[in-house]
């Protein structure tokens, strides 16, 4: 270090008046910003963030096993069974919180699984192009081209209808999206400059990967994440509807297949559980959008 | 002394759609010492920048080392192992680009970037890194330099990112910077700023340069050697003092006059001197045959040149040596 002191001491000589250094923000703090400025995108966190804490404080201000029958069937809401009860008797409400639990949490693991395979299958195809792309791409053609519905109702009647089997079959029947998004990104800025700059600055592919190219990725793929969730409630909704769904386990799709026959009868046991599906998928749209707005400036609306 | 770099007979060819090779750079040969720097000058297209490429291994797809050697203190760069290469390029040998504005990653603060580099090569803890790179940005004469190790790239200007690019480039003291036009894309009152620096970071860390460039008057700046590149050939080499007075080669001599000059005081019209140009295009890739690269937008070319190959580099002086079939004459 003793050149580079000398060289300080002449730097320290001839350093201008500083008039005002302008204050550093992470882009991560700025898109936050950016976000709390949409309404409807923290519109729809609220939301989002209310039936959330609904199915995980519910159960202590009305404790009542969803699967347990409390009544006679078909009891219209009154005092006893607030929204009613199905068509075996059991408590609406009851299965309005315990199947949010259920429902928001495969939305939640599904998009995860979605997202992993998706991002992992793109950056690779889209970083290394070549053979190593031909090939992904094929693959990710190969699940593409198979109707997703049909495609998860096939994993979960081979696997059993269980809520970890129908999880896992929506992200395996959903990443394509994912990998040809993350691609595209990836083949955008492979070829820019400050990734040339790292490279002669001695990164590897993976460091490279990792911490240069996918965070520069991020913004699209946090967007489509967050859509993904979306998505995958609403696809557990149709497996549950057309009664691929855990039997064992209370979710709102499986409250609606289970009571879709009786619907003139008692459209309470069918109208809540749509509504609350309804009502997330919304809430994770709205929030979706926001972030696209805060992520990505160029395409904000003005 | 050995040299820092020598590079020998050194080719590089593309492959095209049919997948045939087409030479991009013929037989370049330079060495740079300790402390000295090379100048690589030619027209956009003559292979400067493949060359820089070439020694970094970092030869966009497509593109490939078809001989000769390069050798980086001792060490083949051309037999070392992909990771040996990682291990190399941004310690023992760094590169500045030529475009300040997007060679930073816009997603991490400037100290950051100089810290990774001095964190991955040093292995110096998180904390002495993002120390040092405060250092390093004072040591590029940014001011404020701690509040601005904080910014990101977008905050500063070209010209601080380009000192911010030299300070990452210099961190970890190679013996070999190469600096691809690093002042293209600058106002020229910051080029000149740049080469200042440049030439006295030089004088303390005895880092050996290759400067890649058009632009004659960094080289009277900055070089100590020149190479004129001209269609991937070298066609005059020499000491920089000795070719910016006795250019030999006509493409030389006609990039010398493309340089203006500028006198003090108001010229009257009759005195305007039009500013020298050189007819034509470099001939592409492809197009390149066995005569002088030269020879279609030659001023001086007779018919010797056309019914000869290009010619061997002739040393005309100690240290100055020609591709021209005619450098005698011209010369007289």
């Amino acid at each position: 270090m003793s050149t580079m002191e000398s060289r300080l001491a002449m730097a320290q000589k001839p350093v201008p008046a500083v008039t005002k250094v302008p204050k550093a923000v992470s882009p991560a703090r700025a898109a936050l910003r950016q976000f709390m400025k949409s309404p409807s995108g923290v519109a729809g966190a609220v939301l989002l963030l209310v039936l959330i804490a609904g199915t995980i404080f519910g159960p202590w201000l009305h404790p009542v096993d969803p699967l347990d029958i409390v009544g006679m069937p078909f009891a219209p809401p009154d005092a006893d069974a607030l929204f009613g009860t199905d068509y075996l008797g059991r408590d609406v409400l009851a299965g309005l919180i315990y199947g949010g639990r259920a429902t928001l949490t495969v939305g939640a693991v599904a998009a995860l699984i979605t997202i992993v395979i998706g991002v992992t299958v793109g950056a690779l195809a889209g970083f290394f192009g070549g053979w190593v792309d031909a090939l992904l791409v094929k693959i990710s053609e190969f699940f593409q081209v198979l109707p997703p519905l049909l495609f998860a109702m096939v994993l979960v009647t081979l696997f059993g209808p269980k809520l970890s089997t129908i999880t896992v079959a929506i992200g395996a029947v959903s990443w394509t999206s994912a990998a040809r998004l993350t691609r595209a990104e990836f083949m955008r800025l492979r070829d820019l400059d400050f990734i040339k700059a790292s490279r002669a600055a001695g990164a590897g592919n993976l460091h490279l990967i990792l911490r240069v190219v996918l965070p520069n990725a991020l913004p699209p793929i946090i967007v489509s994440a967050t859509l993904a969730i979306g998505t995958a409630i609403l696809f557990e909704g149709g497996l549950s509807f057309l009664g691929l769904g855990d039997p064992n386990t209370m979710s709102w799709g499986l409250m609606i297949g289970q009571n879709r026959n009786y619907v003139l009868d008692a459209w309470w046991a069918v109208t809540f559980p749509g509504a609350a599906i309804f009502l997330a998928v919304l809430a994770v749209s709205l929030v979706g959008d926001g972030v696209n707005d805060a992520v990505n400036p160029r395409l904000r609306r003005r | 002394m050995t040299p820092v770099l020598s590079v020998e007979n050194l080719s590089v060819s593309m492959t095209n759609r049919d997948g045939d090779l087409v030479p991009v750079l013929e037989n370049l040969s330079f060495n740079i010492d300790k402390g000295r720097t090379i100048a690589l000058v030619g027209e956009s297209g003559c292979g400067k920048s493949m060359t820089a490429l070439a020694i970094m291994r970092l030869l966009p797809e497509g593109f490939v080392i078809t001989g000769g050697r390069i050798v980086l203190d001792g060490e083949d760069l051309l037999a070392a192992r992909p990771k040996r290469m990682r291990a190399l390029r941004g310690d023992a040998m760094s590169m500045v680009f030529q475009e300040p504005m997007t060679a930073l990653n816009p997603l991490y603060t400037v100290g950051d970037q100089i810290a990774e580099v001095l964190y991955y090569h040093r292995r110096l803890s998180r904390k002495d890194a993002a120390e040092q790179a405060v250092q390093f940005l004072k040591a590029v004469q940014i001011p404020a330099a701690e509040q601005r190790a904080k910014a990101y790239p977008h905050q500063m200007s070209g010209g601080m990112r380009q000192r911010v690019m030299i300070a990452m480039a210099l961190a970890c003291r190679p013996k070999l910077l190469i600096a691809d036009e690093p002042t293209t894309a600058l106002d020229v009152t910051v080029q000149a700023q740049i080469f200042d620096l440049l030439a006295q970071l030089q004088d303390e860390t005895e880092t050996a340069i290759v400067l890649i460039t058009h632009d004659l008057g960094a080289v009277a700046e900055l070089a100590d050697e020149i190479a004129v590149l001209y269609a991937g050939r070298c066609i005059e080499t020499g000491p920089a003092h000795e070719i910016a007075a006795r250019p030999r080669h006509p493409y030389t001599r006609g990039l010398l006059g493309c340089v203006p000059h500028l006198a003090v005081g108001v010229a009257k019209p009759e005195v305007w001197t039009d500013l020298g140009e050189i007819p034509g295009m470099v001939p592409g890739l492809g197009n390149r045959g066995p005569d002088c690269a030269f020879l279609a937008r030659c001023a001086n070319a007779s018919e010797l040149c056309r019914s000869k190959p290009q010619p061997p580099l002739g040393h005309v002086e100690a240290g100055h040596a020609v591709s021209c079939w005619r450098a005698e004459e011209i010369a007289a």
